[in-house]
């Protein structure tokens, strides 16, 4: 049985030994969860700001189902997506299913409710500020939105790093759409729950320090973006 | 869209008489002041022709049409300040008119010289005093060149001097040819821009008259007590 210690000292050696197998399931990883947060921040941040300014009959239910749908579980999100996906499924037939990109998709549909409600929540108070003086410049809809989300551009970080983290650190999801296959579809997250149930913990604590370091430098980057940003722009 | 002629406006949000009958005319060009205590629906007035109300009642007749469309600008006692560099946030008055973005550049230097904001180009508009944020809003709204424009207190929290400044650049957007109302509580600035007075008190327009005689000679007992600070807060007309 290894010590705490030895665990965390094998688990540094990977590291620095720059593991191959560390290293593919991190890039992957990456590429996984940077895809879906981008097509997030392109759904999510306009649909967020839609919500924020529109005018239409039940905007308050669906502004309430949008936060509601922050907390939904990765592996409801998963097994949707595999009903879609899988053979029988309405999208069956473009073979998709445990692959990148089925991972992809099934962490785009987590990070778009909560990124589109934290826009909704940061564009709508500037809303209530710049709607008179954008309505008598005669600003169309969509014109608005854009220059709103321009405007909160800095406050939007937080909703993309909230995305970035939901999507990095979710394992039901991408477990189910993407089987955990080796050299396929591993991520960090599944790499790791098959690695303790394996009792490999040196290279689940190694993904896992990744994991930490990986969210901390991102949020670290933003933060000082925004301080910038601030310092800059008021 | 001259003459503007407005037939009883009403304004009513809950019940209650916000504009209770105005009744005005505005021709084609000068400085019309509107006066008058606070509550006495002149930013509601000013809101309601520039499309931001939709009055319970009554007309505005546009030069014999019902709506102005375009040619409206306002600019408010707080103005909007994205936060962006000073150019954009001038040049953004233009998007809406479909401007490619190098011409919306050119044009709001060209205005930016003319309030005097051109070494600021770049600077971060939040970043303006409060009398240099007046002249970038009223920039906006030149660069549009509206027909009408409405000024809704702009030097409220300014100081003398970019209180003047801020004088200035009204009376040339106003020799540009475009029709200013605006309303404020500075007797002095009504007197030292002002073509005409429109005093308004509990919604309605007690008095329209050349800013000379508004002052020298005033028609209603209330504007007299408001000349002389003397009009009562909350009074039941």
């Amino acid at each position: 049985m290894p010590t705490f210690s030895s665990t965390f000292s094998e688990a540094f050696s990977l590291l620095a030994t720059f593991d191959r197998v560390v290293a593919e399931i991190v890039l992957l990883s990456l590429q996984v969860s940077g895809s879906a947060v981008v097509l997030g921040t392109l759904i999510g941040l306009p649909l967020g700001a839609c919500l924020a300014i529109g005018r239409f009959p039940g905007k308050d239910a669906a502004a309430v189902v949008m936060n509601g749908l922050m907390g939904l579980p990765a592996v409801v999100v998963g097994v949707v997506v595999y009903l879609l996906l899988s053979r029988s499924g309405p999208f069956g037939d473009f073979g998709l299913l445990y692959t990148p990109t089925a991972m992809v998709i099934a962490q785009t549909l987590l990070v778009v409710p909560l990124m589109a409600a934290i826009a909704r929540q940061v564009v709508e108070d500037v809303w209530q500020r710049y709607a008179e003086e954008l309505q008598v410049m005669r600003f169309t809809w969509w014109q608005s939105v854009t220059t709103l989300l321009y405007d909160c551009r800095h406050s939007l970080m937080v909703a993309v790093l909230a995305g970035l983290g939901r999507a990095m650190s979710e394992v039901g999801a991408v477990m189910i759409v993407g089987g955990n296959i080796d050299r396929a579809t591993r991520v960090m997250t599944t790499a790791i729950a098959l690695e303790t149930s394996k009792g490999d913990l040196p290279l689940a604590i190694a993904l896992g320090i990744v994991l930490i370091v990986v969210i901390l430098v991102l949020n670290a980057g933003a933060f000082a973006m925004r301080a910038w940003a601030m310092r800059r722009y008021g | 869209m001259f003459p503007i002629r407005i037939r009883d406006l009403r304004f009513r949000p809950n019940g209650r008489p916000v504009l209770d009958g105005v009744d005005l005319d505005l021709g084609d060009e000068g400085i019309t002041m509107v006066l008058g205590p606070n509550g006495a629906g002149k930013s509601v007035l000013l809101r309601t022709l520039c499309g931001l109300i939709t009055p319970s009642e009554g007309t505005i007749d546009w030069g014999g049409t019902a709506r102005s469309g375009v040619g409206v600008m306002m600019v408010f006692q707080h103005p909007m300040m994205l936060r962006a560099s000073v150019l954009q946030n001038v040049a953004i008055a233009l998007k809406p008119h479909r401007v490619a973005r190098r011409e919306r550049h050119l044009r709001a230097e060209a205005v930016l010289e003319r309030v005097g904001l051109a070494g600021r180009r770049a600077d971060s508009a939040r970043h303006l005093s409060g009398g240099e944020q007046q002249r970038l809003a009223l920039a906006r709204a030149w660069l549009t060149k509206p027909r009408l424009l409405l000024l809704d207190e702009p030097t409220a929290s300014l100081d003398p001097s970019a209180t003047a400044e801020v004088e200035r650049i009204v009376r040339e957007i106003r020799t540009d040819g475009t029709r200013i109302l605006m309303a404020t509580h500075n007797l002095g600035q009504a007197t030292r821009l002002g073509d005409d007075v429109v005093f308004m008190s509990a919604g309605k327009v007690r008095e329209h008259a050349p800013v000379r005689r508004f002052f020298s000679r005033p028609a209603s007992e209330e504007a007299r007590l408001f000349i002389q600070g003397e009009l009562p807060w909350r009074m039941n007309f």
